[in-house]
Order: C-alpha cells, then sequence, then structure tokens
C-alpha cells in the first residue's frame, strides 16, 4: 500500500493519518471505492475518496490543497481501510459528493474506449504531414549530431574528458529540440562516461560509436529491413503505439522497480507468460514527485492482455485489458545457465545492436565474491559477473542472504556490462524476494 | 582483410589521441577517418559483446551453517519487515500524531521474537544487520535473533564485522569445556573478544576466569585492568579477595577505587570490617539526652591505609572534606555494623532514629549507596520509607536517582507497588527513573497509577509534552490489555477555562497514539503465537 506514496515525507504523513482519530464517515462500496471525512489544520474537514475499481490504476481524489498526489490523506484513508476493516465500514451506499466523483470518472472512462474505438481514421492526412515535417527535424538533428561526433574523434576523446559535461548537455538539449529524445538520453550518457573510472576511454569510444551507427541507421532508414527500421525509430525517440496483436495469457510479475531522474520517474515492470513462456516488459511513467500509476507487486500473476510495441525484439509491451485482479502465483519461470544466457544477449544483439540488457533467468547460481567483486556461478562452474551498481546496492546482500552459500533461482538483466539481479526465489518453497 | 583489421587497443588510443594526430590504420573507403574509426569501433564493439563468454566460477563461499529454529509466522515476517523500513518519528517533545512509533517498537519485538526460539527470515538480514549497526543498543538482541546465517554474511561484508566480535564472546560461551582455546584467545585476541571470554567464563567458572585474569594482571594496560576487573563483579566470592586486595595496591587509581568498591561488597571481607571499625568510630549513639540520638563525629585525617582501602582524600569542589571522608566510609562499612553498634534496632528503627548536629544528609545518603552496593533489600525498604509520604517527593538526602537504584534491590512485585503508590501520592514529574526501573510490561496496578496520573495532568490543563517522557514509556510498558482503558480518554475534551489553549486537542492524540500503540504491541504478540 505505501509503495503508492510519492515519496518518503508523504509515506511517514500517510501512516500517521492511519488511525481511526481524524477520520469520520468513513465508508466504502461494493466497486472498490472507499471514502472518509478527514480532519485537518482547518474547520471543515477534507473529502477524500479513494478509486480500487481498476486494481491497476487506483484512483484518488481530496480536497486538501496538496500538490502531492496521491495525498496523505489518501494513503492514510488506505492504510486505515488495509488495516481496521471495522474503521471502514464495506457495503455502505455512498454520499452525494463521492457518487458525483466516481460518476464522472466512470463516465469519462467509457468515453475513453469509444473514443478509442471509432476515432481512428479522424485525419490520417495530417497526421502524415506531422509525422513527415518531425522526420525532417530529426534528419537535421542527426546530421549535427554525426557531426559532432567527427569532430570529437578528430580531436581525441582526451579532450572530452576536460571539455566536461556542459559539452554533452548543450548538444543533447539541441537533440531535444530537434524531437529525437532517445538520440538526448544516449548523448547525456555519453556525458557521464569520462567521470565513470578507470576503463573510460574505452566506454566512450564504444558508445561514440554506436550512437554513430544509430544515426547512420536513421539516415539510411528506407534501406534497412522493415523491424531493424522500426528498431531504430524507436531507440531514436520516434512516438510508437502498440500495434501488436493482442496476447492473453496469465502473466506473472517478475520484478519491479522504478528509476528517477530530475524529471521523470520510470516504473519498469516485467511480467512473464505462464502459457506463451514470453518475457514482456510493461513501462509506466510519472513526473517527478509523483509515483507511477501501474503497480504490480513482484510474485502476482494477473490474467490479462497485451500488444507489444514495434521494434525487434518486441520486449516492450502495452497492458490492453485486465480481466482479473492480480492474484498471488506459485509459478517461477524456467531458467538458464550462464552459457545459455551469455548466448541470449549474443543473439539479441543481431536484431537491436543497441541493445544494453537482455530479461533472463538464471536457472541455479550462488553469488560468489571474487577480488572485490561479485559473480553468480552455475553449476557448470560458469560464472556471470554482477555490475557494479547492482552489487552496491542494499537489495544485492539480501541476494547473497537468501543464497546462504546454495544455489538459487535469479531474474535478472544481462549485458554487456553483467548480470543485475532483480528477483530471486528461496531454494525451498516460498515468495520471490526482491534484490534489487 | 584480417591483415588490415587494427587492434581494439590500437583503435582506443586513436581515439584518445584524435585522428588529427593520429590517423587511424583502418582503410578509409572514402570516408572521413573519424567516421571509418566510428565504424570500425562499432563493428569490433558489437563482435565483442556478442561474444561474450562466462568466465570460470571462483571459488565457493563455504555454505552457512543451518539454522534448526522454526521460521516465522507469515503475519510476523511481514511485521518485521515493516518496523526494519520505519524511520524514526520526529521524537523530542512536540507533537507526534497518533500513530504508533515503529522504530520505538522493534527491540520488543527482536527480543519476543528471538525468546519464542523463531529463525529470522534470511531476506531481513540485511535490514536487521544495518538496524543493529546503527543502534548499538539493538545488537545483543539483533545477532541472536539473526542467527548463524547472520554471522556467516557478517563475514563477507565488512561494514558488519561488529556482527563478529560480538558473537565472539557468544562462540566463547562455553570456553570453560576447551581451557586450551580460552588461553589462546586471552593471549591474542582483541579486547572485546577478551573482555567477552571473561565475562563467559566467569559466569561458570569464577575461578577459572580469576586464573586466566591473574597470568596477564600485570602486563595489561591501565583501561583494560579496570574493564576486566568489572567483570568479576559476578560470581564474586572470597576467593577473589587476595586477588583484590593486592589489587589495593594498584598503580592506576581507578583500578583501586574499583577493587575497593568489589571488597566492602564481599561480606566478611577484611577491607569490610577494615571500613566498619572506621565509620564505627565515627557515628554512635547518645542516650544522654530524652530520646536516643545519632551523634556523629566525622575523620579528622585521611591516613595512608584509608587510602589504600579506597578511600579519595580530595574532596570534590564545594564540599567538606571531613564529610567526605565519612561519606565514604559509612557507603563502605556492611550495614549490619549499625544495628550492633546504635543499640540493636532494625533498619526502621535506625532510620527513624534523629541525628544531631545536621549529620543526617549525609549520613542517610551514605547508607543508601551502601544499601545499593550491597543489594540489602531490608535497608533499601527502611530508607525508601512509605511512598505516600509527602518528603518521598521532596528534595530531602533520597533524589529520584538514588530512590531507583534502591527500588533496584527490591521484587519486581514490591518495586512495581512502591511505584505505583508513588505516582498516586505524588504524580508523575518525578517518576519518570523510577518507572525505568520496574518490570516490563508494567504491573496492573502501576499501569493503572500512570494512566490515572495523566488523566489529572490532562485535567490540570498541562501540555501533554511535558509528560513526552512517560508517554514514550507507557507506550512500550504499558500492558495491552490496558488498551480498553484508555478508549474514553482520546476524545478531545472541552476546553476549560484554566486549561492551556489547545492542549485538549494534543492530549486526545497523545492517548490516541498511546492506545494505538498498545494494540499494535497485542497484535505483534499474537502474530508471533503462543509462548
Amino acid at each position: 500500500m505505501l509503495a503508492l506514496a510519492p515519496d518518503a515525507a508523504s509515506r511517514k504523513a500517510g501512516s500517521k493519518l492511519a488511525a481511526s482519530g481524524p477520520w469520520s464517515g468513513t465508508g466504502g462500496d461494493d466497486e472498490g471505492a472507499v471514502w472518509g471525512l478527514c480532519k485537518g489544520s482547518g474547520s471543515t474537514p477534507y473529502r477524500t475518496i479513494v478509486d480500487l475499481g481498476d486494481p491497476s490504476a487506483p484512483a484518488f481524489k481530496c480536497s486538501c490543497p496538496s500538490r502531492k498526489f496521491p495525498c496523505k490523506h489518501a494513503l492514510g484513508l488506505l492504510l486505515l481501510w488495509s488495516g481496521d476493516q471495522a474503521a471502514v465500514p464495506g457495503g455502505q451506499e455512498s454520499p452525494d459528493w463521492v457518487r458525483q466523483w466516481l460518476d464522472g470518472r466512470r463516465q469519462r472512462a467509457e468515453r475513453k474506449e469509444t473514443a478509442a474505438a471509432g476515432g481512428g481514421a479522424v485525419d490520417a492526412e495530417a497526421a502524415r504531414k506531422r509525422a513527415e515535417r518531425r522526420a525532417a527535424r530529426i534528419d537535421a538533428g542527426a546530421g549535427e549530431l554525426e557531426r559532432r561526433l567527427a569532430d570529437l574523434l578528430r580531436s581525441g576523446l582526451a579532450g572530452a574528458e576536460q571539455a566536461g559535461y556542459a559539452l554533452w548537455e548543450e548538444t543533447a538539449a539541441r537533440m531535444v529540440d530537434a524531437q529525437a529524445p532517445g538520440l538526448a538520453a544516449r548523448v547525456r550518457e555519453l556525458g557521464a562516461i569520462p567521470g565513470s573510472g578507470p576503463g573510460w576511454p574505452v566506454r566512450l569510444l564504444e558508445e561514440c560509436a554506436l550512437l554513430h551507427t544509430l544515426v547512420q541507421g536513421w539516415l539510411h532508414r528506407e534501406r534497412l529491413p522493415v523491424e531493424l527500421a522500426a528498431t531504430v525509430g524507436s531507440r531514436v525517440g520516434l512516438p510508437a503505439s502498440a500495434d501488436g496483436p493482442a496476447v492473453r495469457d496469465r502473466w506473472l510479475v517478475l520484478a519491479q522497480y522504478d528509476t528517477s531522474d530530475a524529471r521523470l520517474t520510470t516504473r519498469r515492470i516485467w511480467v512473464h507468460g505462464e502459457e506463451t513462456g514470453r518475457t514482456a516488459l510493461l513501462l509506466s511513467y510519472g513526473a517527478a514527485g509523483r509515483a507511477p500509476e501501474l503497480t504490480l507487486p513482484t510474485g502476482l500473476a494477473l490474467d490479462a492482455e497485451l500488444s507489444a510495441y514495434p521494434g525487434a525484439g518486441r520486449l516492450r509491451f502495452a497492458l490492453v485489458k485486465q480481466f482479473a485482479s492480480p492474484a498471488p502465483s506459485s509459478l517461477r519461470p524456467a531458467g538458464l545457465s550462464a552459457a545459455e544466457a551469455a548466448a541470449l544477449y549474443g543473439d539479441a544483439l543481431r536484431d537491436d545492436p543497441w541493445l544494453d540488457t537482455v530479461p533472463v533467468t538464471l536457472e541455479a547460481v550462488v553469488p560468489v565474491p571474487h577480488d572485490g567483486r561479485w559473480q553468480l556461478a552455475d553449476t557448470a562452474g560458469q560464472a556471470l559477473p554482477v555490475t557494479a551498481s547492482a552489487a552496491s546496492g542494499t537489495g544485492f546482500w539480501r541476494l547473497v542472504s537468501l543464497s546462504g552459500g546454495a544455489p538459487l533461482r535469479v531474474f535478472g538483466e544481462y549485458g554487456h556490462r553483467g548480470f543485475t539481479p532483480l528477483t530471486a526465489w528461496p531454494a525451498a518453497p516460498g515468495d520471490p524476494v526482491r534484490v534489487r | 582483410m584480417t591483415a588490415t583489421a587494427s587492434t581494439w587497443e590500437d583503435l582506443v588510443t586513436t581515439a584518445l589521441l584524435g585522428t588529427e594526430r593520429r590517423p587511424p590504420s583502418v582503410p578509409s573507403h572514402g570516408r572521413e577517418a573519424p567516421v571509418a574509426l566510428l565504424d570500425e569501433a562499432a563493428q569490433q564493439t558489437l563482435r565483442r559483446r556478442a561474444g561474450l563468454l562466462p568466465a570460470q566460477a571462483a571459488a565457493l563461499p563455504r555454505p552457512a551453517p543451518a539454522d534448526s529454529r522454526p521460521p516465522l509466522p507469515p503475519a510476523a515476517a511481514r511485521r518485521l519487515s515493516m518496523l526494519l523500513t520505519a524511520r524514526p518519528g520526529t521524537g523530542g517533545g512536540g507533537r507526534r500524531g497518533t500513530a504508533p512509533d515503529l522504530v520505538e517498537l522493534l527491540p520488543q519485538w527482536l527480543s519476543l521474537a528471538d525468546g519464542r526460539g523463531y529463525a529470522a527470515p534470511p531476506e531481513t538480514l540485511p535490514a536487521l544487520l544495518e538496524a543493529a549497526r546503527g543502534r548499538t543498543d539493538l545488537r545483543p538482541a539483533v545477532i541472536s535473533f539473526a542467527g548463524p546465517r547472520a554471522l556467516w554474511l557478517a563475514g563477507l561484508n565488512p561494514e558488519w564485522r561488529f556482527a563478529l566480535r560480538a558473537a565472539a564472546g557468544r562462540r566463547e560461551a562455553a570456553p570453560a569445556a576447551d581451557p586450551e582455546r580460552s588461553r589462546q584467545l586471552w593471549e591474542e585476541g582483541l579486547f572485546a573478544e577478551r573482555v567477552a571470554l571473561l565475562t563467559a567464563l566467569r559466569g561458570q567458572d569464577p575461578a577459572a576466569a580469576l586464573a586466566l585474569l591473574e597470568s596477564t594482571w600485570s602486563t595489561e594496560r591501565a583501561e583494560d585492568r579496570l574493564m576486566f576487573l568489572d567483570s568479576l563483579r559476578s560470581g564474586l566470592s572470597v576467593e577473589d579477595e587476595p586477588f583484590l586486595e593486592r589489587a589495593l595496591a594498584d598503580r592506576s587509581r581507578n583500578v583501586r577505587a574499583t577493587a575497593a568498591e568489589l571488597l566492602s561488597g564481599l561480606p566478611g571481607s577484611a577491607l569490610s570490617l577494615r571500613m566498619a571499625a572506621r565509620a564505627a568510630t565515627c557515628v554512635s549513639l547518645d542516650r544522654s539526652g530524652g530520646e536516643p540520638c545519632v551523634v556523629v563525629e566525622a575523620p579528622h585525617a585521611c591516613d595512608a591505609e584509608m587510602e589504600r582501602d579506597g578511600v579519595v582524600a580530595k574532596a570534590p569542589n564545594g564540599r567538606g572534606e571531613r564529610s567526605w571522608w565519612l561519606g565514604q566510609l559509612v557507603e563502605a562499612a556492611p550495614l549490619a555494623t549499625w544495628s550492633e553498634r546504635l543499640g540493636g534496632h532494625t533498619p526502621e528503627e535506625i532510620v527513624a532514629l534523629e541525628v544531631a548536629d545536621g549529620w543526617e544528609g549525609e549520613l542517610h545518603a551514605a547508607w543508601c549507596r551502601a544499601a545499593v552496593r550491597q543489594g540489602d533489600a531490608a535497608w533499601a525498604r527502611a530508607l525508601l520509607g512509605s511512598p505516600s509520604a509527602p518528603e518521598a517527593a521532596g528534595p530531602g538526602a533520597v533524589g529520584p536517582a538514588q530512590r531507583a537504584k534502591l527500588l533496584t534491590t527490591l521484587g519486581a512485585v514490591e518495586r512495581a507497588d512502591w511505584v505505583a503508590a508513588f505516582i498516586s501520592a505524588h504524580g508523575l514529574s518525578e517518576a519518570f527513573q523510577l518507572l525505568g526501573v520496574c518490570a516490563v510490561p508494567w504491573s496492573a496496578p502501576l499501569g493503572r497509577a500512570v494512566v490515572d496520573a495523566l488523566d489529572i495532568a490532562r485535567d490540570a490543563g498541562s501540555y501533554p509534552w511535558s509528560f513526552s517522557g512517560v508517554m514514550g514509556l507507557a507506550e512500550r510498558c504499558l500492558d495491552p490489555a490496558e488498551a480498553a482503558r484508555l478508549a474514553p480518554l482520546t476524545a478531545t475534551p472541552d476546553e476549560a477555562e484554566n486549561t492551556a489553549p489547545g492542549a485538549g486537542a494534543y492530549w486526545s492524540e497523545a492517548f490516541q497514539r498511546l492506545e494505538s500503540t498498545l494494540r499494535l504491541r497485542a497484535t505483534m504478540a499474537e502474530e508471533l503465537g503462543a509462548a
């Protein structure tokens, strides 16, 4: 429940409001709405509503002036509701102020569905023109980036260390102007490499070279196979929509984790289909300070339809339709050996050379310390290195502790930097454990 | 083709220096030099990445020892992870809201779970060790509950080395069984390991511990000697007297003082008899007047013999040296001395005797210290007096700190009853230290006395944070069964004229937190199952 909180302060404030003291007029209906009046510092109590009708996207409404979302009152109400059934009696008729908001919200949701179904071909011509204009701007930006890379190599990477971050920030800003956010993100990452410790020239050359290939791919996209052109487009940052065929399955949630920068919180959720055996990535975003909407706890499985985004590998999917609330599952994905995992990444690079990692489950590995770093050793005596950033996180010690020197099944992301463990299953039956 | 392909190192060098300074060895095929370099580097990067192979696995760590304890019930395991992720509340005397302060409940949960013999879930061990790293008071419970796997884990992470050190002592739980190993650890171990070893051995075989200490005594540093001497406190017997007598001649003043203190706590020791003789010459009973009266003639000098027996000659600033010496003599003299010396009276009768010339404060304070040092419940009872007597809360010879110490010599029930009666008579303002020595959870009479006193304090119109210390204690120590009695107090009362503005709402909040904390503690105990 507290995972919904946008930040630690709200989590704390919410926990404090999870006692029946400040609340009155609390109740819940049978469709998943919960409401209550919370006494704050003013004379009128705040009206707080939480709609859990759609478990994948809980909605919140509160009359308090807080700009945090959800606010502490909504969190407190949820905690109170989950902790003390008597404090928030269910099966109630909702009061008018609750009904108004719920009706409005549910109507809007219906309208959105109808619009999505019928409004597709409204102005295809205008859309095509917009896309052309955008492609032309990216062309210009890509040409400029290509010149900057050539200049850099002409004068030497050693100069990049002295030029510092500003050089890259400026180039990244130009790529944003050129509507190529994918290129902008890669340029920003280049800027961090000179400060990343020993061996940086190798990493900088690798990434410059791959960025160069990406730009070349974009500029010659009409000569590429369709799949690869789509990959290039999505890597450059063209907007795309999930147009793959709907895949219905029971999707086991393998891992969920957030990364955030100053602007955006990105939530990555890996799911694994029981029937199809496919591993899919669901992305959800939240503006800074807000938790992304989609929350799927590790270890649950959901009966849902997913649809793939274009691009090689087709790892990224969208959640199209969910048929039931997520339910616990004891299924564990089948795993690979270290050598098979390495081969899997190698194969994937053929379709998408810019791929940093692939999702992979290792069948039975032991975390082993070696020369100040860690590796995951399989039963055949072969090992994958653990990335430095993963090994320094607090979650990694949960993996070591869970293993206790014995082999475990571990899901994570593997690529040229090494393996990042995300989830581990204890040797005995039991719930999966987040290890990131 | 292969003949002209440049090596990767070559490409990196060229890239670092720039193609202007070092033309690449890649054929240009009409491309600009930097472009040719980038093309070649991209190809090689991809080839390297696609060809990555697993490494040969390093030697596996030795497996963690098995933990035979049963796993936590699922609800208790969830509770533990909640307690471990909680952040400290605002603390201090300010407004603390109505929710329980989870951080304060962790120690209680740990001792409960450990006492019931559950094993900690492996995935919680890192968070448990982190918590113990930051809070030394948690360490013993964490290390015991976290079990063998946590020590295995601590061996892999230098930040958790404290657990290994603390556990070294526990591992030496049976040092008497292996004298050879004990001797080796005693001679080569770290200071903390040696203290732990000595303490453990003292618990099993006091004489062997003494022998071990004597074997290296003369070569130890003064600070270490002091700590080692302190570990003789448990299992103290006449066997230790010769050694302690020798320690009275130690180079370090602190070691001498501690040796004297230990000897004076040893009934019948030569030192305590010497002190009794000295003290007796200073205090006598005068029957010449009507009522018998205690007359005090403080020592005129502190001779070398007295100093050797631990009497500190130099008085602190602002104290007369004669009364300073007297206090030390009486403190170190066996209390049995006085019934003989003062006419065969009981402790109550002796404490009630009038003391001439304003020596009562000095004499009674020294008797208090003696009662604590000698663990004498009869004298402690006499000196504590009736809890409801008006002077019990007054500034007299027996202050709150001294009273708390005296209480520790009494049994748990008697202690709680005394404090309950004290609170009923005098309120909470002097009660904090007394409550601190009472057994947890508080007995029913004590719990009721505290709640009633809080209720009275609220009606008197003060702010609850004047009582935040007692409130915090009550949250952790009140019996959860009392929660029901708190319900009427959680409502916000109407504001009366004499009360501080808004105090009612704050009180209601404080009582809500108290109630919710008690309920949570009850739930926690239920989750851990029957004892």
